[in-house]
């Protein structure tokens, strides 16, 4: 069985990066926005962990527990921001947030 | 130099130099922190303030240590032939040079706190001194009344220090020092009831005045340092005698230190300010524009004269003398129409500064000199007679209003009318031997134009100095009905007594068969000839008969029924007429002043303030901030608070970003 060429798994990530960034563009609820952040993230993940096959070394499989690391952080203290949103005005829209403005 | 080579055997020239410059100092400083708080005590149920006698002790002890230092140079044994200003190659011995510290050194260049002792600096500071201590003996009665008693004595003993600076200065720069200390005394005082607005103006038209002559005298100083390397006068007049500089660079400099001179002794074009100076305490235009601070033109000009002497064909000189003899005849001009008494006494001193600078500018250093101390004399007695007047009639000033005062204030008048006596020129009062003098020395230098100018301006000063003097203290008594004119108290009589007998031995100082002074100083200021037998009694006799006549058309003018009506028929439209108005009007000068630089400096101020800077300065700053924040106005727009438009430029910046990475380098791998 032949082995699935490195491209195919780098256009995946390319799909995976725009459907997240659309998704996050397009949609207004905050958890939604955030899980297509995640697929962006994952998207790059993969992205990274072909190019370290792809080259024959470590490094790009290395970024990728950083990347794991900041998400897993970054989640944390997302989803905490969101919940105390929620708590306030009792919706999750990001256009209801919009004070700080000009 | 070594400084003890120089004190010994010689007496404590430090120790007097100190004395004389620094006492004054302390004292004006003193009564500027704890003026205030002395009190009075009473002689003769008298109030006197202790401010005006600590002040009049101070200058009393500068004059004790002048006497001593005088004392002391007279007894010095002189070498055979020294002549000053380069004309002998004999060591003046009575020459010290007391150091007091170093004041700066930038590479070769040096200067020290230097004073010069020799016989000009001493006779000078006998003058400031001896004059300096009787004003202010006379100010406590004339100031007694003032709220600000304390604070006049501080600048009066301020000025004298600086007075004193100047004339002790062994370099330029120290003189300089001096010079600007008693410019800004002057200004001081003639500011001194600054809540007028006359008096507040006057004292910075007198300082901006200055300013213009002072600028001139730096300058001259940047030329000497240039071409001599050094500020003390000793080795700028050894380097001008000695064909060291150029003809036209002596020229140059001389030109610009007699511009600082102009400035300081009032001469033309700059003597504006010293007729608006009047509206000081009397007294202290007595000291400061009358006997001490205007002359420092004429000190520094024969202080400095082998540089006008090594100007190229004598220009600098013909200069300084032409300036002289034509300020002489235009302020005497003004002052036979003036009816303010200070201020024909005002031009009147400008026209006599006038006279010392003719003697200077014909190489007569010392008959100017001898003519400086006269005035001294003879000027401060009519100041203070005049404020004995004023102090008398309620500061009355106008001359029309008074009339027989000798009446009431009998030692006023007879003071008053030795030193008339003496400026008009009638022997043998103080002001006829050195008017004679410096006449003399003109004709004897084939100068018979300047010898004419000053003639007439002879004839000049007694016409309106006997007109001044007859009209107030002659004739029917007459004043405003509301004042009770009264001599003055002992304290402003006393001075006047004293001066007034200067007034009339004063000339004994340097009579002409023995020229006494004019010898003294001669190893400092050269020598210069004078008329011989016959052709000296011709002249002085000239001069007599011209001063004589001024006087008898003064007293035909103004005492006489028929002169009274002479004077009311010469009211419209003669020549005569025309010129006594231009007179009265002072000639324009302050008008075309005014129009000429007064004005358009104003213009160019308020151009530079409005338009330049308010708009063109200003306009660039507050441009940018306009700039800035009309662009900020159309950008912060992006600023819209929706999470996802930041979103969507964040990812619309890393594509462009990633483009143009990819552009730029070529695509990855």
């Amino acid at each position: 069985m032949s082995e699935v060429p490195p491209g195919f798994y780098l256009a995946l990530a390319g799909l995976m990066f725009t459907i997240g960034a659309v998704g996050a563009l397009v949609r207004r609820n905050a958890i939604v926005i955030f899980m297509f952040v995640e697929l962006m993230l994952n998207a790059v993940n993969l992205a990274f962990v072909t190019f370290a096959r792809m080259r024959g070394n470590l490094d790009g499989q290395v970024l990728v527990f950083f990347v794991l690391v900041v998400a897993a952080a970054e989640v944390v203290v997302g989803l905490a921001i969101i919940v105390s949103i929620f708590r306030r005005r009792a919706s999750a829209d990001v256009d209801d947030v919009n004070l700080l403005k000009w | 130099m070594d400084l003890s080579a120089s004190l010994i055997p010689g007496p404590d020239y430090m120790g007097l130099t100190a004395t004389i410059i620094l006492w004054p100092l302390g004292t004006a400083l003193f009564l500027l922190l704890f003026g205030k708080r002395l009190s009075t005590f009473k002689v003769g149920g008298r109030e006197i303030p202790w401010a005006g006698v600590i002040a009049v002790l101070t200058l009393l002890r500068s004059f004790v240590a002048a006497v001593a230092m005088f004392v002391d140079i007279v007894g010095v044994e002189l070498a055979e032939g020294a002549v000053g200003h380069g004309g002998a190659n004999v060591e003046n011995a009575r020459t010290f040079t007391v150091h007091m510290f170093d004041w700066m050194q930038v590479g070769g260049f040096a200067v020290g706190a230097d004073f010069l002792i020799d016989q000009l600096s001493v006779v000078l500071a006998l003058v400031v001194t001896g004059v300096g201590t009787l004003i202010a003996l006379y100010s406590i009665g004339y100031m007694h009344h003032d709220p600000r008693f304390h604070r006049y004595f501080a600048y009066l003993s301020l000025f004298a220090s600086a007075m004193l600076m100047l004339i002790f200065g062994d370099n330029l720069l120290v003189t300089f020092v001096g010079w600007e200390g008693v410019g800004l005394c002057s200004y001081l005082l003639i500011g001194f009831w600054f809540e007028r607005p006359a008096a507040a103006t006057a004292a910075k038209k007198a300082f901006i005045v200055n300013r213009i002559g002072d600028f001139s005298f730096l300058l001259g100083m940047f030329l000497l340092v240039a071409a001599v390397g050094s500020l003390k006068i000793e080795d700028i007049n050894a380097a001008a005698s000695g064909g060291q500089i150029s003809g036209g660079i002596a020229t140059i400099a001389a030109l610009l230190l007699f511009g600082g001179a102009v400035g300081k002794s009032a001469q033309i074009p700059l003597y504006v300010w010293l007729p608006d100076a009047m509206e000081g305490p009397t007294p202290a235009s007595a000291l400061i524009h009358a006997a001490t601070m205007v002359t420092a033109g004429v000190y520094m000009v024969a202080r400095m004269g082998p540089v006008f002497l090594a100007s190229e064909g004598d220009l600098a000189l013909t200069v300084v003398a032409w300036v002289g003899a034509l300020t002489a005849l235009w302020a005497a001009l003004i002052a036979c129409t003036e009816y303010d008494i200070k201020r024909v006494l005002a031009y009147s001193t400008v026209s006599q500064l006038g006279y010392m600078f003719l003697a200077n500018g014909l190489g007569a250093f010392s008959g100017g000199i001898f003519h400086l101390i006269t005035h001294a004399f003879f000027k401060a007695l009519m100041f203070m007679g005049a404020g004995s007047v004023m102090h008398a009639l309620a500061n009355e000033t106008d001359m029309r209003k008074m009339g027989g005062l000798r009446k009431v204030m009998p030692i006023t008048g007879a003071t008053f009318l030795l030193g008339w006596l003496a400026i008009s020129g009638i022997v043998p009062f103080a002001g006829f031997w050195s008017k004679d003098a410096i006449l003399a020395a003109a004709w004897e230098q084939g100068e018979y134009a300047l010898w004419g100018i000053g003639l007439f301006t002879a004839l000049l000063t007694a016409y309106y100095m006997s007109r001044l003097y007859l009209r107030v203290f002659e004739g029917p008594l007459k004043h405003d009905p509301d004042v009770h004119p009264h001599e003055s108290p002992w304290t402003m009589w006393v001075p006047l007594a004293v001066l007034g007998g200067l007034s009339v031995v004063g000339g004994a100082i340097n009579l002409p068969w023995d020229l006494r002074l004019e010898h003294f100083l001669t190893p400092v200021l050269g020598e210069f000839e004078v008329p011989h037998g016959a052709t000296a009694w011709i002249l002085a006799g000239v001069a007599l008969c011209v001063a004589v006549s001024g006087i008898a058309l003064a007293r035909f003018l103004f005492l006489t029924q028929r002169g009274a009506e002479l004077r009311a028929r010469l009211v419209t439209g003669s020549w005569l007429d025309k010129l006594l108005t231009a007179s009265r009007n002072k000639f324009k000068v302050d008008e075309v002043y005014e129009a000429t630089i007064q004005r358009p400096g104003h213009r160019f101020a308020m151009f530079s303030a409005y338009k330049v800077d308010a708009k063109g300065i200003d306009g660039v700053v507050n441009g940018a901030g306009a700039l800035v924040a009309w662009l900020s106005d159309g950008v912060r727009r992006l600023q819209s608070g929706y999470v996802r438009n930041y979103a969507a430029l964040f990812l619309l910046g890393v594509v462009v970003l990633l483009s143009a990475l990819i552009l730029r380098v070529g695509p990855l791998g």
